[in-house]
């Protein structure tokens, strides 16, 4: 059966495909491409130019209005570099993995609703601003995200060298870890609009976007979907201090472009499901009723998304500017021994107090008391918890106490301590420093 | 015998037949390739076809879930495997059990006969369809959601239970007791720093020599005073003796405009520009 005719009868969608033809379909999948191809272009120059700015420098600015033609002229230098293939490198995967990287990349957006149906001005034929959608529609962006993995993964396997082969490697245990928390944030917005296709849950928004009844599942969100496009400071896979280029190392021209399209196709991907999910969609940033909700029909709500889209983008942006990247383990740790517990036990307490909601009709206000009795029993043990860690075993800090301090400019210069020398204390301690 | 409603479109006939064929030829490749990840990207292909057609069919959570779980979690987790052991085109086919291929071969036949006599003695109840017009289908993930858990909840959390078990375990199994403290980034440095009078070195060695006619990661750099320097070269090629001693005379200082055309851009520092 035609998948089309399927999402239109399926039970639990919003939209309405049932005038759906094959060729509206074709134009909206080509649209869609040509959209993502032009946003990779426009979110290259746009990181340069933030990272810039951020860094007090002007980026970009040679090339056409604001340096705006600058990415399409690296697009053409990488399409005309040398095309190199390694020796060792197993040649069909080595071809194949940036292929898949792409074409999984290219999936999610079919299901990402940009908004309502649309109603041309010489017709009365309305279609709805998505490509498809079903009853698992969210389900299906996990699974082209998990598939996109491979392309990281071959093409670090056979492009047959050690720096390719270890970003691979550390990219599967990423992915792997982060998806679990990814999932199980987007498992709470399933509880609360009741549904895992994208335009009910844009429709279950109407009265409050879930970022903010779900905000700790929206930091985990926002945390994992770093971590999923191995952006920084979750950018192990490729991380130029240590692994040269991690799994792209040995790719050049096309095959390298092919790479570097997939990582920004997927950045607009995770910042579209989070919008989609989090960000109220394409609904107006202004309650519903608001002129009668004309904000919320036609092709206005379009530019809604695309503004909220580049709001998410500019976090992805912002983030890199700021923050440095993680060691390995440490990364890890926060995956598992953080993210992960936060993630299910988060699950855990919405499910409960949605079902006292639901099934028992315990109202809002019957929880007041008890989360002001759970916040007063949280800082009660805060205040109370002893404040100084234990030493870590080897270190004996009694020894250190009796110890002579050293005289730091004993040779005439200053030198710091060495281990286990102490210093005097500052003779300006406690004292003012007075400013001008 | 099918029932009206139940025609299969025209569409899903196409797609059946370009698919299904596909994935006979990956199944024999699984069986047929050399290398192993080759063999693991043949079954991805299958898992992914497959859930190709259960979409196709009309169930969309097992399709989506097929690809989630198997290609995309344990599917992975093999791959992982594969690459950290390292198993390659030189994996040894000596056998360990003596006459164990033929015993194989015989147990293989023995089964496909019994799944063929199964199959071919199947009879099938006509058609009747995964929704039929019903919501309760089990396309439907509510409706799925309800037989999982409510109907079979116990069998659900047994296998769960079971499961977290199994994960236990093995955490068990393959931990290790910590005989000697924990280093961290402060003790290695506190060590390294205690260390110094015994001659290690705090910061990065010296790079190799760079000359006119030789600038190759054997050869020393000359310090200061004109000596060589030999921690300049890898202790690799130090051990293995391929060390190459430095050319004779004074360094020349070259003009910084011939070195630069030597550092090779990478595209990684492109983008970070």
């Amino acid at each position: 059966m035609n998948p089309l005719t399927l999402a239109a009868a399926a039970p639990g969608v919003t939209a309405d495909f049932s005038q759906e033809t094959i060729w509206a379909s074709i134009v909206k999948a080509v649209l869609i491409v040509v959209f993502l191809l032009t946003s990779v272009l426009f979110a290259i120059w746009f990181e340069r130019k933030v990272v810039a700015r951020m860094q007090v420098r002007p980026g970009p600015n040679w090339h056409g209005p604001f340096g705006l033609l600058q990415s399409l002229g690296d697009a053409m230098k990488l399409l005309l570099k040398e095309d190199l293939t390694v020796t060792r490198a197993d040649r069909f995967v080595y071809l194949l993995a940036p292929m898949i990287s792409v074409f999984c990349s290219l999936l999610v957006f079919a299901v990402i609703p940009f908004g309502p149906s649309l109603s041309f001005f010489w017709t009365d034929w309305t279609t709805p601003a998505q490509l498809t959608d079903f009853p698992v529609a969210v389900l299906y962006v996990l699974a082209a995200a998990s598939l996109g993995v491979y392309g990281i993964v071959l093409g670090g396997w056979a492009s047959g060298s050690t720096y390719p082969l270890l970003g691979a490697v550390r990219s599967t245990a990423q992915v792997i870890s982060y998806e679990l928390a990814m999932g199980l944030s987007l498992v709470s917005v399933f509880i609360m609009a009741g549904s895992m296709s994208t335009s009910q849950i844009v429709d279950s928004q109407t009265q409050i976007w879930w970022f903010i009844p779900l905000a700790p599942a929206f930091v985990i969100y926002v945390i994992s979907m770093i971590g999923e496009t191995n952006r920084l400071p979750f950018d192990l896979p490729e991380a130029e201090g240590e692994l040269v280029s991690g799994y792209m190392t040995e790719y050049s021209s096309m095959k390298f472009a092919w790479f570097f399209l997939a990582e920004y196709i997927n950045m607009l991907n995770v910042s579209a499901v989070c919008v989609t999910l989090f960000l109220g969609g394409w609904r107006a940033p202004v309650p519903d009723a608001f002129l009668g909700g004309a904000l919320n029909e036609g092709w206005l709500p379009i530019i809604w998304f695309l503004v909220k889209l580049w709001a998410v983008m500019f976090v992805f942006v912002w983030v890199r500017g700021t923050l440095l990247r993680l060691r390995y383990d440490q990364f890890m740790v926060f995956g598992w021994k953080v993210l992960i517990p936060v993630a299910l036990g988060w699950v855990v307490v919405l499910a409960v107090v949605q079902w006292l909601q639901r099934v028992q009709g315990v109202t809002f206000l019957d929880f007041i008391p008890w989360i002001v009795g759970a916040a007063v029993v949280f800082i009660a043990i805060m205040w109370f918890w002893p404040e100084k860690k234990e030493a870590p075993p080897g270190t004996d800090v009694s020894a250190e106490k009796d110890k002579e301090p050293v005289d730091a400019f004993a040779g005439g210069f200053p030198v710091p301590p060495l281990p286990g020398e102490k210093l005097p204390p500052s003779k300006r301690f406690g004292k003012e420093v007075h400013g001008e | 015998m099918t029932p009206a409603g139940l025609e299969i479109s025209g569409g899903e006939t196409v797609l059946f037949w370009v698919i299904a064929p596909l994935m006979v030829l990956a199944a024999l490749g699984l069986l047929f390739v050399k290398r192993a990840v080759h063999a693991a990207m043949c079954l991805v292909f299958v898992m992914v076809s497959m859930a190709i057609l259960y979409i196709a069919q009309e169930a969309p959570f097992l399709g989506v879930v097929q690809v989630v779980v198997y290609t995309g979690a344990v599917m992975m987790l093999f791959l992982f495997v594969l690459m950290l052991v390292g198993v390659d085109a030189s994996d040894s086919l000596t056998e360990t059990i003596r006459g164990q291929r033929w015993i194989g071969v015989l147990i293989g036949i023995g089964l496909a006969v019994i799944l063929g006599g199964v199959v071919a003695n199947a009879t099938f109840p006509p058609a009747a369809g995964l929704g039929g017009g019903d919501p309760g289908g089990v396309a439907n993930p509510q409706a799925l959601a309800r037989v999982l858990f409510g109907d079979y909840v116990l069998a659900m959390e047994a296998v769960g239970v079971l499961l977290v078990t199994a994960a236990v375990g093995a955490l068990v199994l393959t931990h290790r007791r910590r005989l000697t403290p924990k280093q961290t980034q402060e003790s290695v440095a506190d060590r390294r720093i205690k260390a110094l009078p015994d001659g290690v070195v705090l910061t990065p060695l010296p790079p190799p020599g760079v000359y006119a006619r030789s600038n190759a990661m054997d050869t020393p750099a000359l310090g200061p005073d004109g000596e060589q320097v030999p921690q300049s070269v890898s202790r690799v090629l130090r051990i293995r003796g391929q060390e190459r001693p430095a050319p004779e005379g004074p360094a020349v200082v070259v003009s910084t405009s011939s070195t630069r055309g030597a550092t090779s851009s990478t595209p990684e520092s492109e983008r970070d520009a």
